[in-house]
């Protein structure tokens, strides 16, 4: 472990827990600016955390201790990316964990959880949004895995880290057809993975439309605070990941005070940028049919494949 | 044989033996069955069946006088479905009992009411305390590998009325669907009795809170038909640019909302931008955003008339806003074919207003049973498919023709006031029908000698679209209901009285 890493572990952890809650703030503000709308402004859902935080816990009847143990489960699996992934630093604080495989098998961990908390309510909007968040994971999972893959031919490593200190050294990668075809592969997953438009919309009131909303229902206080901090989270370490994917530019590759300083204001900017975008797509958007869901997924597996096609025959 | 009571009405009284084949006969000229209601005259109970026909306007009313201690009728359920469930309502209400009825459940009762008691009757005092409970009433199980049920409701998460919904699906794809209402009961027709109209018009505003014109016009149609009024042209087109106004914002919110329930928020915020430009209209017309306190029996007065030109715009903004909506793939895609109502489900369910318009048929109470004189032509509606699209569009077309005929009536008006004087006139019975926003609204009402109102029955279109919307959903998947149940949007208030 060298020390580059060892503060990574530690600034990254601090800066997504503080800033994912203020990042879906950015998004909602964005979206609220551009519909007309005055928005309640980007610390909101640090103010809604903390209402929630300072309410009783309590859980449904009947419920079992997964139930309890899902919140936990799903910020610990997002809090364990966030130190170990390259968000400010090319170092890991862990790296046999930054791998590729790890880090996805983490955040689908988190969501198949909070998938088995929802069944063991044992309402049906539980049963319904897991079936229905089942279905995409699967779907989603191994484009993910595919479509970072393709990145990781040409360096030869599934380490991450690895991944982005190559295309630092390799700008030209970047414009490649298998470095474009695996973003747009992407972009589609991480919509898919957190909840956004078009496949899930994170604003309705409408339970029987929902997907990850309608897993989350039976949650109040403290324990949904954690499960809306670690949604915010989620999104947080997807954005943060695809951008140092594609544009790992500013992160910090030695420990000077200076350079872990742009690292940080590198991250903060790209991902608030990321985010104002998808807020922006999202209000020309709307949600998709159920059933065309699974449509959209295809098509980001199928560019994900042709990119690690792409790959191998362009290496 | 048949006595003349009234605007258009014919009433006659026959044994309940003589019904079916009446009602039968009513039925293949043309005629739907209006209302069904009971009536409580002390010595003994009375079951008053409405029918009416268009071009020409016709009313038929049948009444049928029962003994008290076996009110027993013929049930007309095999000829209208409309009556039957009117029939069990009467039922529930009054303990008049439709023999041989296929579907002998209760209807509006609540739950925890006691057997035996009915509220309607004229000595029924007061609701007793929670009792014996009127026998299971059990959900259609739905049986099979995989299927499951989904219990929705009566609380739930949006602002709307409380309805309990039963899913059985099997994956997303709904089989089956029992959508229980009824939680909402306040005894708003026996809170009518003993009022003079002009106290009833309170009551007529809120039936409906979005309707609050719609059932006030039929209510004052029905008073002025029970007195023999005549009331002015001038007034009548007042109250006909009201009941547009009324539709006008109702159909806003409603392309608004049909956005936003596809995920397309800026066209909902677009329409609630309008809908609040048309309340702000509404309260320079009437002084009351919902216009309430502006028709009244014999008269109906505005402190102006809308601006042509401010609703002009409003026509342009909504068409825009429904342009964009259509030409958004998605937004198309979640609204076509979705939930499709065929023409002969319409037309046998009874359904009425803009539902019934969407699966092409005609149904429209301006021109069947007109209030405003002179004819107006009839809107041809481009497509009648029947599905979330079509009720979609209807609802579009009638904005612009809304404003056309708000424009039309103003002219005719000239000045903003008119007044009828009212001739008080008592003792008999009178029924008014209008075509409110979501529908055709009957109101019936009966006036005793002293000049209070004795009985009234209102019939709001709900009542017969919500049958409707299970049928609609069949084979569509559990996440386009929220969008389907926009589309029919019924109220759950003018449906439970």
């Amino acid at each position: 472990m060298t020390l580059l890493g060892l503060i990574g572990g530690v600034i990254q952890p601090v800066l997504i827990v503080g800033g994912a809650p203020l990042l879906v703030g950015v998004l909602r503000q964005v979206r609220a600016r551009l519909e007309g709308r005055v928005g309640p402004g980007v610390l909101q859902p640090w103010r809604d955390l903390r209402k929630l935080v300072g309410k009783e816990a309590i859980t449904p009847r009947g419920t079992s201790e997964l139930f309890r143990v899902a919140p936990l489960v799903l910020v610990a699996t997002t809090l364990v990316v966030a130190v170990v992934a390259p968000f400010v630093t090319t170092a890991s604080a862990a790296d046999p964990v930054a791998d590729l495989f790890a880090v996805v098998a983490l955040l689908a961990l988190g969501t198949a959880v909070l998938a088995l908390a929802a069944i063991d309510t044992g309402t049906a909007f539980g049963g319904m949004g897991a079936s229905r968040e089942m279905t995409i994971l699967a779907l989603v999972e191994p484009t993910l895995l595919v479509a970072i893959f393709a990145l990781s031919v040409p360096v030869g490593s599934t380490s991450l880290a690895a991944i982005v200190s190559s295309t630092l050294n390799d700008p030209a990668r970047v414009v490649s057809p298998v470095s474009l075809l695996a973003a747009v592969a992407l972009v589609v997953v991480i919509v898919a993975e957190t909840g956004r438009l078009p496949v899930d919309n994170p604003a309705t009131h409408l339970e029987l439309t929902m997907v990850h909303e309608a897993m989350t229902l039976e949650y109040a206080g403290p324990d949904l605070a954690l499960v809306e901090l670690a949604s915010a989270m989620r999104l947080t370490v997807f954005l943060g990941l695809f951008a140092n994917l594609f544009a790992p530019w500013g992160i910090a590759t030695s420990a000077a005070p200076l350079a872990l300083l742009v690292g940080v204001l590198a991250l903060v900017v790209k991902i608030a940028v990321l985010g104002a975008l998808l807020a922006a797509a999202e209000v020309f958007l709307a949600k998709l049919r159920l059933f065309r869901v699974p449509e959209l997924l295809a098509g980001s597996f199928l560019l994900s494949l042709l990119a690690v096609s792409a790959s191998f025959f362009l290496a | 044989m048949s006595t003349p009571v009234g605007e258009r009405r014919t009433a006659r009284t026959i044994t309940p033996e003589e019904l079916p084949g009446l009602a039968e006969a009513l039925l293949g000229q043309g005629f739907r069955v209006a209302l069904v209601a009971g009536h409580d005259d002390t010595d003994r109970l009375r079951a008053v069946y409405l029918f009416t026909a268009p071009r020409p306007d016709r009313r038929v009313e049948l009444h049928v006088p029962l003994d008290r201690d076996h009110p027993h009728v013929p049930s007309l359920a095999g000829l209208s479905f409309a009556a039957g469930r009117f029939e069990r309502e009467m039922r529930d209400l009054f303990g008049i009992v439709a023999d041989d009825h296929p579907l002998p459940r209760r209807l509006v009762r609540h739950f925890h009411w006691p057997a035996g008691w009915y509220p309607m009757l004229a000595d029924a005092g007061d609701p007793p305390g929670f009792g014996d409970v009127d026998g299971p009433y059990p959900f259609r199980t739905v049986e099979g590998p995989g299927v499951f049920e989904i219990p929705v409701g009566p609380v739930h998460a949006g602002m709307i009325g409380p309805g309990h919904f039963r899913f059985s699906v099997v994956g997303e794809t709904i089989l089956n669907l029992k959508a229980r209402l009824w939680f909402v009961h306040r005894g708003l027709e026996k809170l009518f009795h003993g009022r003079t109209p002009e106290r009833g018009v309170e009551l007529a505003e809120r039936i409906s809170g979005d309707t609050s014109v719609g059932h006030t016009l039929a209510f004052c149609l029905a008073v002025e038909d029970a007195r023999g009024d005549a009331v002015s042209a001038a007034t009548q087109r007042i109250r006909g640019v009201l009941l547009e106004l009324e539709r006008l914002y109702n159909h806003v919110t409603d392309l608004g909302a049909l956005c936003n329930d596809v995920g397309h928020g800026i066209l909902n915020v677009h329409a609630q931008r309008v809908r609040e430009r048309l309340l702000r209209i509404n309260d320079e017309v009437t002084g009351h955003r919902l216009l309430r306190g502006a028709i009244r029996p014999g008269g109906a007065r505005v402190r102006a008339l809308p601006d042509p030109t401010a609703l002009a715009a409003v026509g342009a903004d909504m068409a825009e806003i429904a342009t964009l909506a259509l030409d958004h793939s998605v937004v198309r895609d979640r609204f076509t074919g979705t939930a499709p109502l065929t023409r002969e489900q319409a037309a046998d369910l009874g359904t009425l207003g803009y539902v019934a318009r969407a699966c092409g048929l005609t149904v429209d109470a301006r021109h069947d049973h007109p209030f405003l004189p002179g004819e107006s032509n009839r809107v041809e509606h481009a497509h009648t498919d029947g599905d979330v699209l079509s009720r979609f569009l209807v609802r579009a077309e009638e904005i612009t023709t809304s404003i056309a005929m708000i424009a039309a009536l103003a002219d005719a008006i000239g000045g903003p006031t008119a007044e009828s004087a009212s001739s008080g006139g008592a003792g008999r019975s009178g029924v008014g029908i209008v075509e409110g926003w979501r529908g055709t609204i009957v109101h019936r009402v009966e006036i005793a000698a002293d000049g209070t109102l004795s009985r009234v029955k209102v019939a709001d279109p709900s009542f017969f679209n919500w049958p409707a919307l299970p049928v609609a959903l069949a084979d569509t998947i559990v996440p386009d209901f929220p969008l389907v149940n926009k589309s029919f949007n019924l109220s759950y208030a003018g449906n439970d009285l």
